[in-house]
């Protein structure tokens, strides 16, 4: 076997704190090959991130080290600062998960990009310097790098300064870079076209990556091998294609089963892995995972087990009943079984028209500028001529990038005020007519889940009066407040007991629970959730989301649901509408929509989730949207995704100038609405490789 | 230390560092009790209340505040000396059988004087501090979350009365004070409240500037969290809202500010009367005292030592119940430090 290239051995981090010292790392024994991409794996809170800090010299001094690193059989532990200061940016490189703050706000890309290489390469002469640089920016496939190379990290987007990050991690062509977190931050349509800058970047430079990720899917379809950790160890490492096939901890099955697939999502339920990991102050006692895991027998509460290559194939598993799971006596179905499926009866409501009916909704803000005399510049078009309707019963999806609008779009249907122009209907009232106490009255019937558990409950109230808060406004006497507080703790699987706790006592998807708990208290019609579960693990996710099905079918609620997650849209709403710049481009029923999506951003759109399976993964054709967002305050004429259609390329002179002169109004086709004028060649974009590469010059 | 029935539930939380143990341990329990009756939740301020009941720092300033208190109120019963009684035959006299703290440069019986002196300064103390913070806390925070011309307005009045030279203002102010008949006829009435009183007003009405402005911030950043807006959604009104989601949160600096602002107040009043407009001889003050007592504090320590000794002791028992009030308010408190 060769020499690996990064060999963690034993590695233990403890940080010390007053109530006891937290092991976030508890013996972690890996490799990395040349040339090798290593996805590691794991929930928040695992280590994931701060055994790779530790590989880089990274950790705060107050952080005790132990165990053996060696690159290229130097051993990183024993280095000096400035020895190790040699070793990174030059031989290891890190790509960190903000790109806004990993970038210094102060200095030029174009700076930040030389200073990496000026550091190692002493005597390098300006002019060189700024030519690789120049071929760097272009190499992440930034248009009009010269120039670019000019501008400061804030006039860059999100996307641009992940790829400068990713510029100036291979800026002397490292043998490591490591990326933490690399595409969390972004969009999925960018965290597509990052993912391909990393890759492209490898084969450049020919280093090895290590992916520090949460997501299963973005871990298929990059990575060789993979690593799963849980309470900081490794609890099973294997080639990408036998742990997606094959997973023999059961940890590893609860995650890959709890992840919903974009591809088959929508027939049946998510699988839940209910609980949380332990808490890493306290001394542990057998195997971590044992109070979680359905399979666990007296020996695993008794013994930890130790990370073993057991079955000769590569695989190493940390589990006391991987031989039954191998000999396949133990099956993922068994340990994590699909719950049934809810009968699902909607008890639809009498008045059988939609909950809610918005035509040509519109939103705009005006952008100011001076500070004395504040004179409009310009005009946000946040929300730009919406339709939609929700059905009674029924889930209405609302997807679309950061930046998209429809986050805007979900919080004007909570204001009840008066839209701008077009009109809005909710509960059959039209909000125009609304006098202030209708308003009030109707505020009853809507209500609404926020995407931040941490933020969306009041941190220094107790639980039980948060829940309630919405029944003080409707002056419910206590009584009957105390009554429904423990039916609503109950409804969405708490305890009434726990009432009486603060918000901090809970985890994440508790927490997300006891904001879907207060929204249901007025028994609302209509329930507008922004993102509930894009902030949670997706371990919790599943959980989240059954509840939310559950609850719509038993009490026949309206749902509409905010998220830039496909996969989830399409395992529970009925309907669905993609947003862009504040039109919404397609609209229709889910089935046929994920089947044969129309418009050319739904088809970028769906075409960037990344799919928790390697094979399918590896196989799919991928539509890579060039660029960004244009701004909401420019002025288009014609069509808004002009500007990155993969479409528009394929098509001839005088189609293409239709799409730059026409502004497309949404048209049906079929049970859809589509806004494009070009419907009818939307296939050519699976006969053709459309993606337009970044020209890549090694 | 303290008794708490039914269930000592703030006990524990003190120490369930680990939400998962102490929630299968509250669900125990409960099942116990669930038997007898539904579980009825308890509201945020009887929290508040159990959570203080068991933090020491609430039991010991508490005690040492009310010890002061009882002193200042029933402190004279025990003396011969009656205030402003001079005593002939004991000038300078250190403090002794016959006069517990001492005399001054003329015979005045110090024991006699401090009670007063703690009545008064008490009286000013706890009332113009919490008049500053309550009005730093209604301004700030509702110019803070109205935002637009009200900010405007208030940041305007905070700017004007914090370059207005407050001092000079007063010494204006205060001979026509001192003549009520002289004022305009509607204003009269203001000449005519005690003289505590008006201090309190003033001591209150200069001190909240800079608290409102740390206030406004706060709330202009708390607004913005989702659970503002749930609240707004749902229709709860704007006082509403302030009261039970930005004042909570904003508490651990209204304490503190409070706590400080006693010192504050007593220490301000000395230097009001200097202008004529606090306590004039021949009534004292804590501040009147030590004003006195600091000249003498290397010949006859005793005349600044004891007052500056109860001055300490009152200070350090409101900081110890503002620091237990906020660790009970904040219910992150013990995890943070654990």
């Amino acid at each position: 076997m060769p020499e690996p290239l990064l060999q963690v051995k034993d590695l233990t981090v403890t940080f010390p704190s007053t109530s006891g010292d937290v092991r976030a790392v508890r013996g972690v024994d890996y490799r990395v090959d040349e040339g090798e991409f290593l996805g590691i794996v794991g929930e928040s809170g695992s280590g994931k991130s701060v055994s790779s800090l530790a590989v880089m010299g990274l950790l705060p001094t107050s952080a005790r080290i132990e165990g053996d690193l060696r690159f290229r059989g130097q051993s990183l532990l024993g280095m000096t600062d400035r020895e190790l200061s040699a070793l990174r940016g030059d031989q290891i490189s890190m790509i960190f998960q903000d790109p806004l703050s990993a970038l210094t706000p102060v200095y030029t890309v174009g700076q930040q990009i030389e200073e990496a290489l000026h550091l190692h390469h002493k005597g390098l002469r300006a002019d060189s310097a700024h030519k690789r640089a120049v071929e760097l920016l272009e190499l992440v496939g930034i248009p009009g790098a010269e120039r670019r190379l000019k501008a400061f990290p804030h006039e860059f987007s999100g996307g641009m300064r992940q790829r400068a990050m990713i510029a100036i991690a291979m800026a002397n062509d490292p043998s490591l870079i490591i990326a933490d977190e690399p595409t969390t931050a972004l969009d999925v349509t960018i965290q597509a076209q990052v993912l391909e800058v990393l890759q492209t970047a490898k084969e450049v430079t020919g280093a090895a990556v290590v992916l520090i990720t949460h997501d299963l899917g973005v871990v298929a379809g990059n990575v060789d091998r993979v690593a799963v950790m849980y309470a900081g160890k490794l609890v099973e490492t294997s080639g990408v294609d036998e742990i997606f096939a094959a997973p023999h901890m059961p940890y590893t099955m609860g995650l890959l089963r709890s992840v919903p697939n974009m591809l088959t999502a929508g027939e049946q339920r998510l699988v839940p892995l209910e609980g949380r990991p332990p808490n890493l102050a306290k001394p542990l006692v057998g195997c971590p995972f044992a109070e979680r895991c359905p399979a666990a027998v007296d020996r695993c509460r008794a013994e930890e087990p130790e990370l073993e290559a057991r079955f000769g194939d590569g695989r190493a598993v940390a589990c006391h009943r991987a031989e039954e799971i191998a000999a396949g006596t133990l099956r993922p179905e068994d340990v994590f079984p699909r719950p049934e499926p809810e009968q699902r009866e909607v008890a639809v409501r009498e008045d059988a028209g939609p909950i809610v009916a918005a035509e040509g909704l519109v939103r705009h803000f005006p952008l100011y500028r001076g500070a004395v005399f504040r004179r409009v510049v310009g005009t946000v078009k946040a929300v730009d001529g919406v339709d939609f309707e929700v059905q009674p019963g029924q889930t209405l999806g609302l997807v679309g990038e950061s930046g998209s609008g429809k986050s805007t779009t979900s919080l004007e249907l909570m204001e009840l005020v008066p839209p701008q122009s077009g009109s809005l209907v909710v509960a059959g009232k039209d909000v125009s007519t609304l006098d202030k106490k209708s308003r009030l009255a109707l505020r009853k019937d809507v209500q609404i889940v926020f995407q931040d558990p941490m933020a969306a409950v009041d941190p220094r109230l107790p639980v039980g009066e948060i829940i309630c808060e919405p029944l003080t406004v409707h002056k419910v006497p206590r009584q009957e407040r105390d009554r429904r507080i423990g039916e609503m703790l109950e409804l969405v699987g708490l305890e009434p007991e726990m009432a009486d706790r603060y918000p901090h006592e809970f985890s994440g998807g508790q927490r997300q629970r006891i904001g879907i708990a207060r929204a249901l208290i007025t028994e609302p019609k209509v329930l507008v959730l922004d993102e509930p579960v894009s902030a949670l693990d997706v371990s919790v996710q599943a959980g989240v989301i059954n509840l939310l099905e559950d609850l719509r079918d038993r009490l026949g609620l309206s749902y509409l649901f905010v998220a830039h997650d496909l996969a989830i849209v399409r395992e529970i709403a009925d309907t669905i509408a993609v947003m862009y710049l504040g039109r919404i481009v397609e609209y229709g029923p889910v089935a046929e929509v994920y089947e044969k999506a129309r418009h050319p951003y739904t088809r970028a759109l769906m075409s960037a989730v990344p799919v928790p399976d390697p094979v399918t993964e590896r196989s799919r054709r991928r539509i890579l949207l060039t660029g960004d967002q244009p701004s909401p305050t420019e002025d288009i004429p014609g069509c808004n995704f002009a500007s990155r259609c993969p479409l528009l390329p394929l098509l001839d002179e005088e189609r293409r100038g239709r799409c730059h002169g026409e502004d497309p109004t949404p048209v049906r086709h079929g049970a859809s609405r589509v806004a494009c004028h070009h419907v009818d060649s939307i296939d050519r974009l699976d006969t053709v490789d459309a993606a337009p590469q970044p020209s890549v010059t090694p | 230390m303290s008794t708490t029935p039914p269930a000592d539930r703030a006990g524990d939380l003190a120490e369930d560092l680990e939400p998962t143990a102490g929630l299968a341990r509250h669900q125990k329990r409960n099942r116990r009790r669930q038997e007898d009756k539904p579980y009825r939740p308890v509201s945020r301020s009887r929290l508040v209340l159990r959570r203080l009941r068991t933090k020491p720092n609430f039991w010991i300033g508490g005690v040492i505040v009310l010890l002061i208190v009882l002193f200042a109120l029933f402190g004279d019963l025990i003396n011969v000396y009656e205030l402003n009684q001079a005593d002939p035959y004991s000038f300078n006299s250190p403090p002794s059988a016959q006069h517990y703290f001492g005399t001054d440069a003329i015979g005045m019986d110090l024991y006699a004087s401090m009670t007063e002196a703690l009545r008064m300064s008490l009286l000013i103390g706890f009332l113009a501090a919490p008049l500053a913070t309550l009005v730093a806390a209604f301004l700030g925070s509702l110019a803070g979350y109205l935002g637009g011309i009200f900010e405007t307005l208030t940041n305007s009045l905070i700017n004007l009365l914090l370059v207005l030279p407050v001092f000079y203002m007063l010494m204006i102010i205060s001979p026509a004070l001192a003549t009520p008949e002289t004022l305009p006829e509607w204003l009269q009435w203001i000449g005519f409240m005690p003289s505590w009183l008006l201090l309190v007003i003033a001591i209150g009405l200069f001190s909240w500037m800079i608290m409102a402005q740390i206030v406004k911030n706060q709330t202009k950043s708390l607004k913005e969290r989702e659970y503002v807006k749930a609240a707004r959604f749902m229709g709860v009104g704007t006082l509403a809202i302030l009261r039970r989601h930005i004042i909570p949160n904003v508490a651990s600096l209204l304490i503190i500010d409070a706590a400080l602002g006693v010192a504050m107040a007593i220490l301000a009043e000395t230097s009001l009367s200097f202008f004529g407009l606090g306590i004039q001889a021949p009534a004292v003050s804590l501040g009147t005292l030590l004003q006195d007592g600091t000249g003498a504090a290397v010949s006859r320590p005793w005349l600044f030592v004891i007052p500056a000794g109860f001055l300490v002791a009152l200070l350090t028992g409101v900081a110890l119940v503002g620091d237990a009030l906020r660790d009970a308010i904040d219910p992150t408190s013990e995890v943070n430090r654990a």
